[in-house]
């Protein structure tokens, strides 16, 4: 099978735009979690969020520096959250094909978990009050899930396979893993991956609030709502953004003199067949994706220095998840650091897996492991395992596993392992 | 009325965001103007909202150009 690498590294998250930007911060223990302002959210239970920073100041994200403001309107945030990460990761990768073959020869999947949410809404007020034929001719097209994945083809030429992965909150790290897949197979030598979300809008945060998944304790000290692991955390921060990478088969990489930050190992997946949104309590389905993913890799559990769990601040799910992880860990759990990078950002649904992928890569590139902020009084399952509580931990990481479970019971674990 | 003209090129020069130069009487949207098919829908919806003018589908596919859709205008709006 054929080798695949990391070239390249774009985000947009609530910490800002650029993957040494989101470092900084991010080990920095700052935290892109605040007051809703875009909208209303004075009757909606939950009023925080992880809102990416929009302006034109430091690491703030400036829509028309990536799409002319003509175009905004034929397109919902969360496309132009995915051409402005592709667009950093493309340049990050130095990669311009320049004869047909070479765009032939690239691909991209950017998938996301709900699409144009936002977008949905206003059309169907729009059908409601003027009726049909006041709907936009873009509104379709500035909805459709895969239009991310259209646009940055159409922007950069890529004309290899176009994709578009949709698995809730699983689907970032499954754009990852199937894309690299495709190049492992020889469908394509360099693929743009990952996920992208903007439903940071009154449905969408209605919506989740409704499933009583949402934080509702800390509207007033946002920047405490994300705790995972901690024994206040009382559900998930809705999060937006994007995370794109540039994956290459490693000849192709080495051949143009690209620099590598990581390989992808493994890739892990399983469903839970067991519930729409719970997870299993014994945590079997995470527990089979991290295994598979290993399998998948050829590496023990002790060779693993870092996970980034998807530990989303739920009462439930974050101690299913650690559970498994000592399951599958076992003794080597004692030199195991796992943290939840949520605690910053929130939960980005369909962009998380690809963000935390980023992040996890950054981890081994920089010896240091990101800090699960406000845990300030683990949970008593949660007692001795080394959750990186509210500060990084400088610590050599050899290899990352990162972990994205999704609504319908999809789990996803990919392995990044440090390029020598 | 003589500022249908002005209001019909400034719709123009906002949805396909080109020099107002260009707009000119008989610039037709997609060859001289950049638009493409679903453009030119919402050029017409554009229109009808600014004119209060209902403009049947018919009569849509005959408004190519700017001086297309100043006649139209002319000979159907109210006021």
């Amino acid at each position: 099978m054929r080798r695949v690498v990391v070239t390249g590294l774009g985000l947009v998250t609530p910490l800002g735009v650029g993957h040494t930007l989101n470092w900084e911060r991010l080990i920095s223990s700052q935290s892109g979690i605040r007051a809703i302002t875009r909208f209303d959210a004075s009757d909606l239970a939950s009023k925080v969020a992880g809102q990416v920073p929009r302006g034109t100041g430091d690491g703030d994200f400036d829509a028309d520096a990536f799409v002319p403001p003509k175009d905004q309107r034929k397109m919902d945030d969360f496309i132009i959250f995915a051409i402005a990460a592709a667009h950093e990761a493309i340049k990050d990768s130095g990669w311009a094909p320049q004869t047909d073959e070479e765009r032939e020869r690239t691909g991209v999947m950017v998938g996301s978990g709900i699409g144009g949410l936002p977008g949905i809404a206003d059309g169907a007020v729009t059908l409601h009050e003027k009726g049909p034929r006041r709907l936009s001719p873009f509104f379709i097209p500035a909805c459709l899930i895969n239009l991310a994945s259209g646009h940055i083809s159409i922007q950069h030429g890529f004309k290899g396979p176009n994709h578009a992965v949709v698995t809730a909150c699983s689907t970032g790290a499954h754009a990852i893993g199937d894309a690299a897949r495709l190049i492992m197979l020889d469908d394509a030598d360099v693929m743009i991956a990952g996920g992208t979300e903007a439903a940071v809008s009154r449905l969408g945060v209605g919506g989740f609030a409704a499933m009583r998944a949402l934080s509702t304790n800390f509207n007033d000290t946002p920047e405490k709502a994300s705790r995972p692991y901690d024994k206040d955390r009382d559900g998930f921060v809705i999060g937006e953004g994007a995370g794109v990478v540039v994956l290459e088969e490693l000849e192709h990489a080495r051949k143009r003199g690209a620099t590598i930050y990581a390989e992808v190992v493994g890739y892990g997946m399983s469903g839970d067949a067991h519930h729409i949104s719970a997870p299993a309590e014994d945590g079997n389905g995470g527990f089979r994706a991290m295994r598979n993913a290993l399998k998948r890799a050829g590496l023990a559990p002790s060779d693993i220095d870092y996970v980034n769990a998807h530990g989303t601040s739920t009462p439930l799910g974050d101690e299913i998840e650690l559970g498994a992880v000592r399951r599958l860990f076992g003794e080597s759990m004692d030199k195991l650091a796992m943290s939840s990078t949520k605690s910053a950002i929130g939960h980005l649904l369909g962009a998380a897996g690809a963000v935390e992928a980023i992040y996890s890569i950054k981890a081994i590139n920089h010896g240091v492991v990101p800090p699960t902020l406000n845990l300030e009084n683990p949970s008593e399952s949660c007692q001795g395992a080394n959750l990186v509580p509210k500060v990084a931990q400088e610590r050599r990481v050899r290899a990352a596993l990162s972990n994205s479970f999704g609504f319908g019971g999809t789990n996803a674990s990919l392995v990044f392992k440090e390029f020598v | 009325m003589s500022d249908i003209a002005e209001r019909v090129k400034k719709i123009v020069v906002d949805h396909l965001g080109v020099e107002e130069s260009k707009v000119v009487e008989n610039a037709s949207f997609i060859d001289d103007l950049g638009a493409d098919s679903l453009d030119t829908v919402e050029l017409v919806m554009a229109f009808e909202e600014e004119f209060g003018v209902e403009i049947p589908d018919d009569a849509a596919e005959k408004i190519l150009s700017v001086k297309d859709a100043i006649d139209f205008i002319k000979a159907n709006a109210a006021a």
